[in-house]
């Protein structure tokens, strides 16, 4: 039995207890907020100022105007926007197929095979990691521009980032929790290897395909240098390189560039919102230590 | 013979990647180690040390390395307590609308590097930008972010801060909800307050994924190229300019490809250096 007197004070910590978490959990809240709106602000600035001409971004215009359109033609006229959108539209998916392809292949062997040389290969391909992009690029671009004069094509852009370590660590990942017997009874029933991959084990990974396609794919929308260096005719474009022959000018027209963003952002800021698991899921399974 | 097709079969699965790997991975980084001991005045290969002694005497490679590393020395550990914070935060029973926030946070980890550069050059315009219209409106003096040394590293701190945050969060909260809730209970009976649950128990265990993250930035810090050319061109003067964009120049705009692939290895050994250091730190267990 406890006295009046007890249970009186017992509450009244209880009360102290939830005042003190009542005060945490607003400024908890407080400081995500302010920390939320500046993180946005960038973003917002950027749709607002792709619907300003120049003077109304120069004099700091935060609400949205009525120049789209015009930006967009400016843009079209500076850089065949249109046509490096296609561009980056045919690479990024080109890349994303081909790499889903042998980066799912290659995980697919090293996760249900034994063979010659498999942690030699395993470990030389998984050192590539810790080496950066810079050591590889200068033979990369001599390979491209003079042995195979493929400068200005898709495949000068596509195929030295198919060497894609990131994406075998995460298929072999995914390989590691489908069931070896799964394999066995298709084998038994006499399915091919191949069969046994492409019918029965790729339709089981099939959301860290996704994942990993989300990251491909944006991964490829957003190189920068590599483009830069092995495609110099206006027509071959990407949008990124489009906007940084845009950016680098002196004399811009901003309205313009922040409509270039816009347009390259958007379509993934939306993605983002309707597959925000898969997006997540992706980052954080490429952290998965193995 | 049924023998031999089994063991070409792992083969004939790896052999596409393998082929690419060797052609555009293996080859390029021996070639340009080659490279890096190439006397380029003679034609043909001829083994000289020049490009590498070179570099130890170029000021200019010595203002790239330095601003490098303090970008290094400063952001990267300013956005990993941020991303820390931001984990536990978006952890956390409190918070309610995880939505809005994951948005917020989580939203530049899909935008370019050539998009979000656009961006931070345009609101940090000494003229125009919205940043010094805020500074202005609350009395504060404009400030001349892109034409002073130091203002300018701090654009490009922030802005790499801003792009790659979120990312960074993403993988210390799948680190955080990976740490078993019966740690926590026991911590709890024992009657450890939240502090020392935090400090004794949440970041030892979160250590890992910290290691992950901190290599990660190192290695994205070292190739740091899209922001100082785009946003500040490397300047003022060289203020801003970055091992990457001094590659690129001597590769790229000078065709110095004997000298670039020495900065490249440099970049690398760097690269490696830190590593060891960081693992040597942290990796072990040192509790």
């Amino acid at each position: 039995m406890t006295t009046p007197t007890q249970t009186h004070t017992q509450a009244k910590e209880n009360q102290n207890h939830k005042a003190a978490e009542s005060v945490q959990s607003l400024l908890l809240h407080v400081f995500m907020t302010i920390g939320a709106l500046l993180f946005l602000a960038p973003l917002y600035l950027m749709l607002v100022y792709a619907t300003h001409p120049d003077n109304g971004i120069y004099s700091g215009a935060l609400w949205f105007g009525s120049e789209a359109v015009n930006n967009f033609k400016n843009l079209q006229a500076d850089t065949n926007f249109l046509r490096a959108m296609g561009n980056s539209i045919i690479i990024a998916v080109l890349y994303t197929v081909v790499s889903l392809m042998l980066t799912s292949m290659a995980g697919f062997a090293f996760t249900k095979y034994e063979f010659w040389g498999k942690n030699f290969w395993f470990g030389v391909i998984l050192a590539t990691l810790a080496i950066p992009v810079f050591v590889t690029i200068i033979p990369q671009y001599i390979l491209m521009a003079r042995n195979f004069h493929l400068t200005n094509t898709y495949w000068a852009v596509i195929l030295p980032t198919l060497a894609n370590t990131v994406g075998i660590f995460y298929m072999r990942q995914a390989f590691l929790i489908v069931h070896t017997d799964l394999l066995n009874a298709a084998r038994i029933d006499g399915a091919s290897e191949w069969r046994v991959f492409w019918q029965i084990a790729l339709p089981v990974v099939r959301p860290a395909l996704a994942a990993l396609a989300i990251l491909l794919f944006l991964s490829s929308w957003n190189d920068y240098l590599w483009p830069l260096l092995v495609l110099n005719n206006k027509d071959a474009y990407t949008i990124p390189v489009a906007l940084g022959t845009l950016v680098g000018l002196t004399r811009v027209s901003w309205g313009g560039i922040m409509m270039g963003t816009a347009l390259s952002t958007v379509p993934f800021l939306i993605l983002f919102v309707i597959a925000q698991r898969q997006i997540i899921a992706g980052v954080a399974g490429g952290s998965v230590k193995g | 013979m049924l023998r031999l097709r089994q063991n070409l079969v792992p083969y004939g699965f790896l052999l596409p990647y393998l082929l690419i790997f060797l052609l555009f991975w293996a080859y390029p980084l021996v070639q340009s180690l080659i490279d890096s001991f190439d006397d380029s005045r003679i034609l043909g290969f001829a083994f000289s040390t020049t490009n590498w002694t070179r570099l130890f005497a170029d000021p200019f490679f010595m203002t790239a390395l330095k601003n490098t590393l303090i970008i290094l020395a400063i952001q990267v550990p300013f956005m990993l307590a941020l991303a820390i914070s931001l984990a536990i935060a978006m952890n956390s029973q409190m918070l309610k609308a995880k939505g809005f926030y994951r948005f917020a946070f989580f939203a530049p980890l899909v935008v370019g590097t050539t998009a979000y550069s656009a961006i931070f050059r345009l609101i940090f315009n000494t003229q125009y930008g919205a940043v010094n219209h805020g500074l202005n409106a609350l009395g504060l003096p404009s400030v001349d972010w892109l034409n002073q040394g130091t203002p300018a590293l701090i654009v490009i701190m922030l802005a790499i801060t801003w792009r790659w945050t979120g990312y960074n969060a993403i993988i210390l909260l799948a680190g955080l909800q990976s740490i078993s809730k019966d740690v926590y209970e026991a911590a709890a009976i024992d009657g450890a307050s939240k502090w020392t649950t935090f400090w004794r128990i949440t970041l030892p265990l979160m250590r890992p994924s910290i290691l992950f993250c901190m290599v990660l930035s190192v290695f994205g810090t070292l190739q740091l190229f899209t922001e100082s050319a785009l946003i500040t061109a490397g300047g003022p003067g060289n203020a801003t300019m970055t091992l990457g964009t001094y590659l690129y120049q001597q590769g790229f705009r000078s065709f110095n490809f004997g000298y670039a692939s020495s900065i490249a290895y440099a970049v690398a050994i760097l690269g490696a250096f830190v590593s060891w250091i960081q693992l040597r730190l942290l990796g072990r267990d040192n509790t």
